[in-house]
C-alpha cells in the first residue's frame, strides 16, 4: 500500500500524497507559493531556533503542557473503562487551533510574509489567528460566511477587538466552505505579501502534514504525561473530525503503538441515513476540493453539497487527507454521532466533571459513553476536549428550549 | 490530433477565444451567437459549486447554472450538439478537477472526446498532479491546456510546459477571474518570456472586457480570451442575452482580427 508498510507515521510522500489522498490541486498561481511555503517550512523544521520559539511561546503564551485529566464521576457514571480528558480546552482562546496558529505565524514571519489571511467557521479559528496577529503586529482579515458571522456574533465581536477585519463572505452558501473560497481568492490575488493561516489539517500540501506536526503536541505531550501517571499506554484514543486537526494532534504520536486503538468521531447531524449531516469519511466519497483529494460531501456529479451539524466546527463538507488514508488503511476507527447524542455528552460532562465542553468534543464524549461501558475496569479510554463550551451556550440554550 | 486548435492558431491572424458557461441561458443560442459573432474558438465553463479561481461574475453564472439544475451530462450535451453544430470550431472544457473526475477520468476523457471536445483547461490540477486527469486526456487525443502565470518563473515554467497540448493559457494578473486588467507592457514582456520556451500558440486572459484591450494584446499574442465581460451579458440579459453576446463579440473579433 505504501513504501513504509512498517510505520504510520512517515506520510505523507514527497509530493504530498497520504496514498491516494492529499497532494496539491491549486491554480497555477498558487503552485510556486505552495512549493515556496513547503521549502521555508523543511528549513524551519530543521532549525533548532525555530523550534524554541514554538515551545517557549506554547508554554508562556499558549499555557501547555494542557493538564491530562482523570474523571472519576464520569468514569463511575460510564461503569466501565478509566475516562480521562487532554484539557486542551484550557488553553489561551479556549481550543487546540492556537498551537498551530502559533506555528504558522512563526513561519509567515521567518518567509517576510507582512499580512495574514483565514477562514474560518465557527469563529474558533479566526479567533485564534486574530490573537496571534495581535500579539506580533500583524494586520490580520478573516473570511467568514455570512451565514456563520450571523450565527456567531460573540466570536465575531472577539475577532474585532483583537483587531481582525471580519469579512463576511455571501457567495454560495455562505458557510465555511465558501469562506475558504474567498480565502483562496484572496491569495491568489495577493501572493507577494499575504500568508494564509489554514485552520485545520487539509488543503494543498505541505498544510496537512505542517499543521498534524503543530498539533502533534497534544498527542506528544498525552503520551508522556500517560506514561508518567500510569505507566502505561491508553488503550483507545478518541477524538472528534470535522477538517480533523485535533484528532491527528492526539494520533499521529500514537500511530505506531499498535496495542492503542483509536476512534475518530465525525458529526451525523440529524442521521447518517439523510443528508443533514458532515460526516464526510461515513457518508461522503473521494474527490478534489480545497487543494486536495480526500472524502467530501458531494452529488453523483461531483458538486459539493452543504453539510450539517449542530456545531458549526464541524459544518464542513471535508476532511484532511491523512484521516481518509487512515480510514483506508484501517489504522483508525471513524464513527459519527449526532446532534442529539452530541447535546447529551454535552450534559452529561456539564453535570458529572464540572466541565462545560465545546459542542465539537461534545460529539466525542458521546462516543466515548457508548464505548467505554463495553470496556473492561482496567483499560484506558483517552479523549481530547479540544474546546471549551463558552461559545456555544447560545446553540444549546436554543436546543434545550431556554430563553437567555 | 486536435487539429480544430492547431489549424485555427495557424491562422495569421490573432484569434479570438470566448469563454460562457454551460447551463446559463440558453447555452445553444448563446454559443451560436459567439460563433456568428467572428469567436474562433470556445471555451465552455463546466460550473462547479466552489469555483475558487473565479471573480463574483463567473462565481455568479456557476451558481444560476447549477440553480437551473445543470448536469455533467447536459454539459456534455452542449458540447456535442455544437460539435454536430459547428464541425470546424475549437471546442475546449474549462473547469475544476472535482465534476471531471468525478466518475474517473477515463469515463470524462471518454466522454468529451464523443462530445467532440477539443481540450479541457482545469484549473486545479496543476501540472504537479497531471496524472489526475492529463494520461486520460492524452489517450483520447483530447489536449490538455495548461495555465501559465505571473508567478510562474523561469524555472518552474518547463514544467508547465512539459506536457501542455493544444495553446497556452497566459493568465495575465497574479488573480481571480473579472478583476483587474494588466498592465500592457507586462503581458508583452511576458508573452515574449513564454515565446522563448514554446512553440505552443499563445492565448492571453483574465480581465479583458474591451475590444481596445483585445486589440492591444492580440498584437503580441496569438489568442485573447474573453470570458467574465460575456459571463456578465448572461447575467444581465437572460434569455435576450444572445444579441447583446453578439453585438460585443463582433467588436472583439473585428479588434482582434485586425490587430496586425
Amino acid at each position: 500500500m505504501n513504501t513504509h508498510p512498517n510505520s504510520f507515521r512517515t506520510q505523507p510522500d514527497d509530493r504530498g500524497h497520504f496514498g491516494q489522498f492529499g497532494g496539491r490541486y491549486v491554480a497555477e498561481t498558487l503552485m510556486p507559493l505552495v512549493l515556496d511555503l513547503e521549502r521555508e517550512y523543511r528549513k524551519a523544521q530543521a532549525d533548532p531556533a525555530f523550534a524554541a520559539e514554538f515551545d517557549d511561546l506554547l508554554e508562556h503564551y499558549v499555557g501547555r503542557p494542557s493538564p491530562l485529566y482523570f474523571a472519576p464521576r464520569l468514569t463511575e457514571e460510564l461503569g466501565g473503562a478509566q475516562v480521562w480528558f487532554k484539557r486542551d480546552e484550557l488553553n489561551h482562546t479556549g481550543a487546540h487551533k492556537i498551537n498551530n496558529c502559533i506555528g504558522q505565524i512563526l513561519l509567515a514571519m521567518r518567509m517576510g510574509k507582512t499580512r495574514i489571511i483565514a477562514e474560518t467557521g465557527a469563529g474558533q479559528h479566526g479567533v485564534a489567528t486574530a490573537t496571534v496577529c495581535a500579539r506580533f503586529g500583524l494586520p490580520c482579515v478573516i473570511y467568514m460566511g455570512a451565514e456563520d458571522v450571523a450565527r456567531q456574533s460573540p466570536n465575531v465581536f472577539r475577532m474585532k477587538l483583537l483587531g481582525a477585519e471580519v469579512i463576511p463572505v455571501t457567495s454560495g452558501g455562505a458557510t465555511l466552505k465558501d469562506a475558504m473560497n474567498e480565502g483562496l481568492r484572496d491569495w491568489v490575488a495577493n501572493v507577494h505579501d499575504t500568508f494564509y493561516i489554514i485552520g485545520t489539517a487539509a488543503g494543498p500540501h505541505p498544510y496537512p502534514e505542517m499543521v498534524r506536526n503543530f498539533q502533534s503536541v497534544i498527542g506528544t505531550e498525552a503520551r508522556a504525561q500517560m506514561l508518567s501517571r500510569t505507566g502505561r499506554l491508553p488503550d483507545l484514543l478518541v477524538a472528534c473530525i470535522g477538517g480533523g486537526s485535533n484528532a491527528l494532534g492526539l494520533f499521529h504520536p500514537f500511530l505506531d503503538d499498535a496495542d492503542v486503538k483509536m476512534l475518530g468521531v465525525e458529526a451525523a447531524g440529524h442521521g447518517l441515513d439523510g443528508d443533514q449531516h458532515a460526516a464526510s469519511l461515513l457518508g461522503g466519497s473521494p474527490g478534489v476540493l480545497h487543494g486536495n483529494r480526500t472524502y467530501l460531501l458531494q452529488d453523483e456529479d461531483g458538486q459539493i453539497t452543504e453539510g450539517h451539524s449542530i456545531s458549526a466546527g464541524l459544518d464542513y463538507p471535508g476532511i484532511g487527507p491523512e484521516h481518509a488514508w487512515l480510514k483506508e488503511s484501517g489504522r483508525v476507527d471513524y464513527t459519527a454521532v449526532t446532534d442529539d447524542e452530541a447535546l447529551e455528552g454535552f450534559q452529561l460532562l456539564c453535570r458529572t466533571e464540572g466541565i462545560i465542553p465545546a459542542l465539537e468534543p461534545s460529539h466525542a464524549i458521546a462516543a466515548v459513553a457508548k464505548v467505554a461501558p463495553t470496556m473492561p475496569k482496567d483499560s484506558i479510554v483517552l479523549m481530547n476536549l479540544c474546546g471549551r463550551g463558552d461559545k456555544d451556550i447560545f446553540t444549546v440554550a436554543e436546543k434545550l428550549g431556554v430563553e437567555l | 490530433m486536435t487539429n480544430r486548435l492547431s489549424t485555427t492558431f495557424a491562422a495569421p491572424r490573432p484569434s479570438l477565444v470566448c469563454f460562457i458557461t454551460a447551463g446559463d441561458g440558453d447555452t445553444a443560442a448563446n454559443l451560436d451567437a459567439l460563433v456568428e459573432a467572428g469567436a474562433d474558438v470556445i471555451e465552455l465553463g463546466m460550473p462547479f459549486t466552489d469555483p475558487m479561481a473565479d471573480g463574483p461574475a463567473i462565481q455568479a453564472a456557476n451558481l444560476r447554472s447549477l440553480g437551473a439544475g445543470t448536469t455533467t451530462a447536459d454539459v456534455l450535451r452542449y458540447a456535442s450538439e455544437f460539435r454536430a453544430r459547428h464541425p470546424n470550431v475549437p471546442l475546449v472544457l474549462m473547469g475544476y478537477a472535482n465534476p471531471m473526475v468525478r466518475r474517473g477520468p477515463e469515463w470524462f476523457a471518454e466522454a468529451a472526446a464523443a462530445a467532440g471536445v477539443d481540450g479541457v483547461i482545469c484549473v486545479d490540477i496543476p501540472p504537479e498532479e497531471d496524472d489526475a486527469l492529463g494520461p486520460a486526456l492524452r489517450v483520447k487525443g483530447i489536449a490538455p491546456i495548461r495555465l501559465a502565470t505571473p508567478t510562474t518563473d523561469a524555472a518552474r515554467l518547463p514544467q508547465v510546459l512539459a506536457g501542455s497540448e493544444g495553446f497556452l493559457y497566459y493568465v495575465s494578473v497574479a488573480g481571480i477571474t473579472g478583476k483587474q486588467q494588466a498592465v500592457q507592457a507586462s503581458i508583452e514582456e511576458a508573452v515574449a518570456r513564454l515565446k522563448q520556451s514554446t512553440d505552443l500558440p499563445i492565448a492571453v486572459g483574465f480581465g479583458v472586457r474591451t475590444p481596445e484591450q483585445a486589440a492591444a494584446i492580440a498584437r503580441v499574442a496569438d489568442g485573447v480570451v474573453v470570458g467574465s465581460a460575456l459571463v456578465e451579458i448572461c447575467g444581465e440579459y437572460g434569455a435576450d442575452a444572445p444579441q447583446h453576446l453578439k453585438t460585443l463579440t463582433a467588436a472583439l473579433a473585428e479588434a482582434v482580427h485586425k490587430a496586425r
